[in-house]
């Protein structure tokens, strides 16, 4: 009877010991709505399967329990601001995101003037993090990105005509169209840009408009969203040239679009399926077993860059708050730049801006058949 | 020269005879209540939504259609209901700041039931298929429509003009009180004409998703604001003004998409000076200048009571 009292009483201490467990709070700052929602909730999918297997944190000795505060900034510029605000008041230690680097730029200012470091996941827009010190980034950035396409479009398909769409006020978009325009340029090709306002559901006459100036590749670094429409209009207009995008078309969502189509379609992406088997398994293993998470990849287990990154970037932020030793934004904020990380998506260290150093693209394509991703190849630029 | 212009213009009737569908709505509801029905550009998005949830719980298609119809002229009939006849003696203002409530409740509805992400119009068999007419590809559902709107049009004038509700319609329209005074049954008849128009812009929305196949909660916005301009364009109020403003509408910013090019190879521009931009500021800067000019609109009525 006593050894059982004891044992009792020794469990209910450890259930105390482990309920009084300390919380650090970490911002998700991304979209769960708008155009980029079904992208937005893909990353935030790594984040959470990361949370799920990485739950607690060892910070100066205490173990704490992270706990994920999310913010939806809508997709949108001016909600953008009003999210950002609401984790500052929840106290976080350190923000994730976002997908889209229009709205991390809006949110930018207000993490910084409450002393909080962000770490963007997969908005690849320069611009995010020049010019401060706050704003950190995991992935490739967009003149890198443009680069490998335009020599992908040059070197691989042998196109000298290129059409280039963005939506007008997308930073994002036309950041890329640029990159991608001097690149293409510089390769001897000629390029033409064209921008949709937002909300724009009818693509017909800018895919008339590329087929009348005989382009051979169609670039299109838009929304999820807008890309669906366009490779959808594309097919019932029997369009011949591939689609080219960045990495926010690298999502199931097109790829379902093109399935059953003879539209060709290629992007560049942060992570491959079947670089990390272990990784690959148990997120598959999560979404099996929960049906939410399943329903935000879309519906299938696929996996989308975003979410590998997603992935990474919360564990590039457990490795900050263990090397500041302190769950105070200000200390996470100064021992970021020294933090390296080896995620499934490659070794993650951080440049003198704040970007991580990539020197890899992965390049896919669809399967018109099945629908899947399929990998070209593996783009290096040095 | 033909050839650079045919399939912009084949896109413009297509667009525009979807968004005479959805003037309809706004024009007989304005000619009745003198109520301008912002929610009218959602109902057509719910159709949609109503149309991907349909087909995704396993109901075949030939059933689906017929209900989507069915539904959405009842969500017509409920707002009118709910939100406008408790209104029928306050200030117009009034009804017409409930039609805003209306139409960002159905949108954060929606939001919340899809979650915020595009939902993929199911796939209607013969409409979507691919064809070609004089070297335009497209999809069958572009040469259907203007024809099917053409069609309806032509029953909607006849039921106005020749039936017993269309008279009493029309009464209501002159003359809401005196008709009311004469035994006409005004809620059955705003009633009606809120069915009739909801039907319409569900049609338009089979059509258009049919063509452009994403629905999103905010998908009703820009085609509503569009078939409004294109309502107030032909004389707010008139039927056959809001078909007429809708194709010179839908036309003309298709045109514009494409100027670039058909005046790049007209060899008017050396290059391209990015026009297409500007497609839907003509829309709106269209309904700034008939506003000025001409507030009737194409065919409206003499009196200028607008909100």
């Amino acid at each position: 009877m006593k050894k059982v009292l004891a044992i009792a009483l020794a469990l209910m201490l450890v259930l105390c010991s482990a309920a009084m467990a300390e919380t650090v709070k970490i911002g998700v700052f991304e979209p769960a709505s708008g155009d980029s929602g079904a992208g937005g909730k893909q990353e935030m999918l790594g984040m959470q399967y990361a949370n799920k297997e990485t739950p607690t944190v060892e910070i100066g000795g205490a173990t704490y329990d992270v706990e994920l505060v999310y913010a939806d900034n809508g997709s949108d510029t001016t909600k953008a601001p009003s999210a950002a605000n609401s984790l500052v008041d929840a106290g976080v230690s350190v923000v994730l995101g976002s997908y889209g680097s229009g709205v991390s730029i809006a949110g930018s200012d207000i993490f910084k003037n409450a002393n909080i470091p962000a770490i963007g996941v997969t908005c690849t827009n320069p611009q995010v993090t020049a010019g401060n010190s706050h704003y950190f980034r995991v992935c490739f950035l967009d003149p890198f990105q443009g680069t490998v396409l335009a020599n992908y479009a040059s070197k691989e398909l042998g196109a000298t005509v290129a059409y280039t769409l963005g939506e007008l006020g997308n930073d994002y978009d036309q950041g890329l169209c640029t990159y991608f325009k001097q690149a293409f340029e510089a390769l001897g090709g000629t390029v033409m840009h064209e921008d949709f306002p937002t909300g724009t559901a009818d693509f017909n006459s800018y895919l008339t408009n590329a087929a009348g100036i005989g382009a051979q590749v169609f670039f299109c670094p838009v929304s999820i969203a807008y890309s669906t429409q366009i490779v959808q209009q594309a097919a019932s207009q029997g369009a011949t040239f591939p689609i080219l995008g960045g990495d926010t078309l690298d999502s199931n969502v097109v790829s379902n679009a093109a399935k059953g189509t003879n539209v060709n379609v290629v992007v560049t992406t942060f992570y491959q399926e079947g670089a990390n088997a272990d990784f690959d398994n148990g997120f598959k293993a999560w979404l099996a077993e929960d049906g939410e998470a399943l329903t935000n990849n879309g519906g299938n287990d696929i996996i989308a860059g975003v979410t590998a990154m997603g992935y990474d970037a919360y564990y590039v932020a457990l490795e900050a708050l263990k090397a500041a030793g302190s769950t105070d934004s200000a200390a996470v904020m100064a021992a970021l730049p020294a933090v390296t990380y080896d995620g499934v998506s490659g070794h993650i260290e951080f440049d003198d801006t704040g970007d991580a150093v990539r020197t890899t693209a992965y390049v896919k394509t669809v399967n018109n058949e099945t629908g899947d991703w399929e990998f070209l190849t593996e783009q290096t630029v040095d | 020269m033909w050839n650079t212009i045919f399939p912009y213009l084949l896109t413009g009737i297509s667009v525009g005879g979807q968004y005479a569908l959805i003037a309809i709505g706004y024009t007989m509801v304005y000619g009745i209540l003198r109520l301008i029905n912002f929610a009218h550009g959602d109902v057509f998005m719910v159709a949609g939504i109503v149309m991907v949830y349909m087909a995704a719980s396993g109901l075949p298609l030939w059933l689906c259609l017929p209900l989507v119809l069915i539904v959405t002229a009842l969500v017509g009939f409920l707002i009118e209901r709910v939100a406008y006849k408790p209104l029928r003696n306050a200030p117009r203002m009034s009804a017409m700041i409930s039609a805003i409530g209306v139409s960002y409740t159905l949108q954060n509805l929606v939001l919340y039931i899809t979650g915020g992400l595009n939902q993929l119009y199911p796939t209607i068999p013969w409409i979507s298929d691919s064809v070609t007419i004089f070297g335009a590809t497209t999809k069958m559902v572009t040469v259907v429509t203007p024809v099917l709107t053409i069609l309806l049009v032509v029953a909607l004038v006849l039921l106005i003009n020749h039936t017993k509700i269309g008279m009493a319609m029309r009464a209501v329209s002159r003359d809401f009180e005196t008709s009311q005074l004469m035994g006409i049954k005004i809620n059955s008849v705003i009633s009606m004409t809120f069915v009739i128009g909801t039907f319409l812009a569900g049609v338009a929305s089979i059509l258009y998703f049919t063509n452009y196949t994403t629905v999103i909660q905010t998908s009703g916005a820009m085609p509503g604001l569009k078939a409004f301009v294109a309502a107030v364009f032909g004389g707010i109020g008139s039927i056959p003004g809001a078909v007429v403003g809708a194709f010179i509408i839908g036309i003309a910013e298709n045109i514009i998409k494409g100027l670039d090019i058909i005046l790049f190879k007209l060899g008017v521009i050396a290059a391209p000076i990015g026009l297409a931009t500007f497609s839907d500021a003509f829309t709106f800067a269209l309904l700034i200048v008939i506003l000025a000019v001409k507030p009737t609109g194409l065919f409206g009525e003499k009196t200028t009571d607008k909100v």
